[in-house]
């Protein structure tokens, strides 16, 4: 059981997929406009980490060595798809706000990576934990940029006013700010696990 | 005996160094400066004293934070504010020279290890910064000589939305009697103070007259309604190209070290300010030409690399 949890725990901080792996920039950096939409991305991302995870060190043992990136992006696909045609039906507004960055989860390094280095090697059990954690390290980390994107982008937070008068810099909304937030904080981290040592 | 000194090479020295350097930088802009402010009013006083601060101030904070050396007096960070205010209007909000000045010295010098080190000129990236977040008040320019806040187009912008151009003449661009950023607008004052860097050897003529010749030629064949029939001597004269050939674009830092570099650079810079002036969105393509071309510097010194004596 306590590894269990340190699977988990180690995916928010420690091996935090976005700040520590850097991994899974592309959706990172097109999605993170808006909170609503970081906060869509993450859900989306980790539940098709999880079910990939869990799959995949379920079979783990029949998949031939030398085609196994393919046989992981068939079982990454087959989430992709489902989560897709789910936020189609449920929630189109978000769908529309992802874009193309829903099917994109296919490719998502972060998907492709823990299936490569983590659930072709564990057992299920902590597969699952892993998949969780990093799910909710990368959707704390899309929560924390959009966050910072979203109020000196366009001044609001969750759509939400935040300040009245208060003259919002559009670069945040760009891409261009995207990769100065995500720069700066990456050096932030960098930082502090320097002066830790 | 005394007075034979035992010393290894070199042994010519010049008084030279990068703080009088930069405070010559900062003197040969002085005029350009007052043109400003008698064309503009006291407004562009004000955005000229509240860059330069805000940049002085960043600079002692950022050293003092990351444990470096604080060299306030060095004149880099005056430079670098003074060049940003030199691009702004002259009647922008009070904290719009402040926010460009912190990130130009923040963003634009002291992430990439300080002065010698940063990649782009630091001045550029306030001024594109500002441009990009608040294109509103960096796009809204006063009418020369009139001291209020009657709002006109720069005759590059006015050029770009397909207006005629009667009412300004070569002389008044010469002069400065148009609408545009407070140092950019007074060509004769500029053209003294790089008479002065010339005279003093600080800058040499490859880039800035590569770069000016450049646009020139470009814009006389492609600028005009049909092929060599652009006025290359308006857009030689309009926006920023004056200030950033001789002050900017010769940036020490930013730009590479060999002559023949040197002119690459300028070309470059002058073949892409044209591009973006005749076809692209902006009315103005200086800064981003000259941004591009720092990005391109490190490979352009990397193939125009002198042949050392005695090597293949």
């Amino acid at each position: 059981m306590k590894r269990f949890v340190q699977e988990f725990t180690k995916g928010i901080i420690k091996e935090n997929p976005t700040f520590v792996l850097v991994l899974g920039l592309c959706p990172t950096l097109a999605v993170s406009v808006s909170v609503i939409n970081g906060i869509g991305m993450g859900i989306a991302a980790s539940f098709v980490l999880l079910g990939s995870n869990i799959i995949i060190a379920l079979i783990k043992n029949f998949i031939p060595e030398r085609i196994r990136i393919p046989c992981y992006i068939v079982v990454i696909a087959t989430f992709v798809t489902i989560t897709e045609l789910m936020m189609k039906a449920y929630s189109p507004a978000l769908d529309r706000a992802l874009g193309i960055y829903v099917p994109l989860i296919v490719v998502n390094c972060i998907v492709l990576g823990r299936a490569e280095a983590y659930a072709s090697k564990h057992s299920v059990r902590y597969s699952l934990s892993d998949a969780l954690g990093m799910g909710v390290g990368f959707t704390l980390a899309l929560i924390l940029i959009s966050a910072i994107r979203e109020f000196l982008g366009s001044g609001k937070l969750l759509g939400q006013v935040i300040f009245k008068g208060f003259e919002p810099a559009s670069v945040f909304a760009m891409p261009s700010g995207a990769l100065l937030v995500i720069g700066l904080l990456l050096g932030f981290f960098n930082l502090i696990k320097m002066r830790k040592k | 005996m005394n007075k034979l000194i035992v010393n290894t090479s070199p042994h010519l020295h010049k008084k030279e160094n990068v703080s009088r350097i930069m405070w010559a930088v900062v003197l040969s802009l002085i005029p350009a400066g007052i043109a400003g402010v008698v064309i503009f009013g006291w407004g562009a006083l004000r955005v000229i004293i509240l860059a330069v601060a805000a940049a002085l101030i960043s600079e002692v904070v950022i050293q003092f934070l990351t444990r470096k050396k604080v060299a306030l007096l060095d004149g880099s960070a005056f430079l670098t504010g003074l060049l940003l205010a030199y691009n702004l209007p002259p009647e922008v909000p009070f904290w719009l020279p402040i926010i460009g000045s912190i990130f130009a010295i923040a963003i634009g010098k002291q992430v990439f290890g300080g002065l010698g080190q940063n990649i782009f000129n630091p001045a550029l990236v306030g001024r594109v910064f500002l441009m990009a977040s608040w294109p509103k008040y960096m796009t809204s320019f006063t009418l020369p000589l009139k001291y209020d806040t009657v709002t006109s187009a720069t005759p590059l912008a006015m050029l770009k939305e397909g207006k005629v151009l009667e009412n300004i003449s070569h002389w008044d661009l010469f002069l400065g009697l148009r609408g545009g950023c407070i140092g950019e607008v007074c060509i004769l004052a500029l053209l003294l103070g790089a008479a002065f860097l010339f005279w003093r050897r600080y800058i040499s003529w490859h880039i800035p007259i590569t770069y000016i010749a450049a646009t020139g030629i470009f814009t006389y064949i492609f600028a005009g309604k049909t092929l060599l029939s652009g006025d290359w001597f308006f857009h030689i004269l309009s926006g920023g190209l004056i200030l950033g050939a001789f002050f900017m674009a010769t940036d020490y830092v930013t730009s590479p070290l060999t002559c023949k570099g040197q002119v690459i650079f300028g070309l470059g810079c002058g073949l892409l300010t044209a591009i973006i002036r005749i076809w692209g969105g902006y009315p103005e393509g200086v800064s981003y030409a000259m941004l591009m071309m720092n990005a391109a510097a490190p490979i352009i010194d990397r193939y125009t690399r002198n042949r050392i004596y005695g090597t293949k």
